[in-house]
């Protein structure tokens, strides 16, 4: 208790000493954190072993997986839709997961992968966007900040990482998204869907979209697509989580029971095609 | 599944490069460019691990261009290759090597020459007048093979080009959504339409 409390006084000391700026060491806050690796010949083939369900069944860490996560960009800005199911293994972990990491007002990061690795890392990229804007008394570019999480995960590259991210938001130059996977790829798009219901949504959304959309009609748009995979993927459910991304920053949509949403839809007439055919084609161009 | 090409003519170089974006069985994008500008007048095209290529791409253009800054002179097409090859060569040889193909296409504004290098992963750096990697390779080599000139035109490079491409579209399982195909000649870097 003593040292905790000692700890305590010494920081205020120092903050009245008033050399919090000589304190600040660049390369210990922007280095990379280090973990410790398996003592062994080969740690990456030592945890593979231990995590992939595929070759070893038996497996003791199983990796939070499964999700269907989308974003794409319309008139008003983007949209951002994601489930709410974690599955380990065959069980559901939980139905409550946040999909969508916060970065900061203006910045969003969707998590599909490893639910670990994704808010470890879009929560380092939170706390080195902040530093960035503290230096340079400006906002951080969407483009910027995912290269910073591009760089971060390509230098943890075959270490086992698994993530399949987006990183939103509205800087100067307007509304982005950015793809960015464990892969170390990182690239700009209108629109991303990532997870293993990704499919099913591309389906929904490829059909319906239209850049010319109203607010509603896109959030609505967003929530059917991740419906419908939530739908036919066993591994997302739950609840779906939708938000705006603008010029003043995000807005949450709020949260949607994928059973609720399941009944309202079932008792909706199915939209006929012929008559109201949408001039839409698949449209993943910039 | 990615698919590049390079065509040397009389004084330019051709080059094509596929579009699409894969991860799995999903089209991300159908509009990825899978080159990279090293200077003004040499373009590299890669190909191979998704997230390698990117990275590798840009270290190399970064050092060509501190090489420019440092010595105020601009690189040739071939010291640029023997740099890249070099580069892979290295890392081939490291823990964690690069998996990545390149095509190097430039003019060389001393010679006033077109200049095309085949890399591979392996560290393999051949100086061919037209080249190809990916499964395409199968496909268009033999076309290049019996319509290739030396002395060849713009226009009927182009043209070969075209057949390459319907050829492509004809046989090859597999949707390669467009092609991207530039031309690298003495007034520099552009994109055509094909």
């Amino acid at each position: 208790m003593d040292s905790f409390v000692n700890k305590f006084k010494k920081s205020t000391s120092t903050w009245r000493d008033q050399d919090m700026i000589v304190n600040f060491d660049v390369t210990k806050e922007f280095s990379l954190p280090t973990f410790d690796i398996p003592p062994c010949h080969n740690p990456i083939e030592f945890l593979k072993s231990h995590t992939d369900e595929n070759s070893n069944p038996e497996c003791r860490i199983k990796f939070k997986h499964g999700t269907t996560t989308l974003a794409f960009k319309y008139q008003g800005g983007i949209i951002v839709a994601v489930d709410s199911r974690a599955t380990s293994g065959s069980t559901i972990a939980t139905q409550n997961i946040k999909k969508v990491i916060e970065i900061n007002p203006y910045l969003l990061g969707t998590m599909a992968g490893g639910a670990a690795d994704c808010t470890f890392w879009e929560r380092e990229l939170g706390r080195r966007c902040r530093l960035y804007e503290l230096r340079n008394k400006e906002r951080i570019s969407v483009t910027a900040a995912s290269k910073l999480l591009g760089n971060i995960v390509y230098s943890f590259k075959g270490m086992g990482l698994s993530m399949g991210t987006m990183v939103v938001g509205w800087d100067k130059t307007g509304p982005k998204i950015f793809y960015v996977d464990a892969d170390g790829t990182r690239m700009k798009g209108d629109l991303f869907s990532v997870g293993s219901g990704s499919t099913f949504a591309y389906g929904v959304l490829g059909s319906g979209y239209d850049h010319d959309l109203s607010d509603n009609d896109a959030a609505e748009l967003g929530r059917r697509a991740v419906y419908h995979a939530a739908h036919r993927d066993a591994a997302s459910g739950g609840n779906i989580h939708v938000y705006h991304v603008k010029q003043t920053g995000w807005e949450f949509l709020g949260i949607r029971n994928f059973d609720d949403l399941h009944w309202e839809y079932q008792d909706q007439p199915k939209p006929s095609i012929i008559g109201d055919v949408q001039p839409m084609m698949l449209n993943i161009q910039e | 599944m990615e698919f590049l090409l390079g065509i040397t003519g009389k004084d330019f170089v051709l080059t094509v490069s596929d579009t699409a974006a894969i991860r799995s069985i999903v089209v991300f994008k159908n509009n990825d460019d899978k080159s990279l500008d090293l200077n003004k007048h040499v373009v590299m095209l890669y190909s191979g691990n998704p997230g390698d290529t990117t990275h590798f791409a840009e270290y190399i253009q970064r050092n060509v261009k501190l090489y420019e800054i440092k010595n105020g002179i601009e690189l040739t097409p071939k010291a640029t290759a023997t740099f890249t090859r070099r580069e892979l060569a290295t890392s081939l040889r490291s823990r964690k090597p690069y998996n990545v193909n390149l095509l190097i296409a430039g003019y060389d504004v001393t010679t006033s020459l077109p200049h095309l290098y085949w890399i591979d992963y392996l560290g393999t750096n051949a100086t061919l007048p037209y080249a190809a990697h990916g499964y395409g390779a199968y496909y268009t080599l033999s076309i290049l093979d019996k319509y290739h000139r030396p002395d060849i035109s713009l226009d009927e490079a182009k043209a070969i080009v075209k057949k390459c491409i319907e050829e492509l579209k004809t046989r090859f399982l597999f949707n390669l959504s467009g092609f991207k195909v530039k031309v690298t000649d003495k007034d520099g870097i552009r994109e055509i339409e094909i």
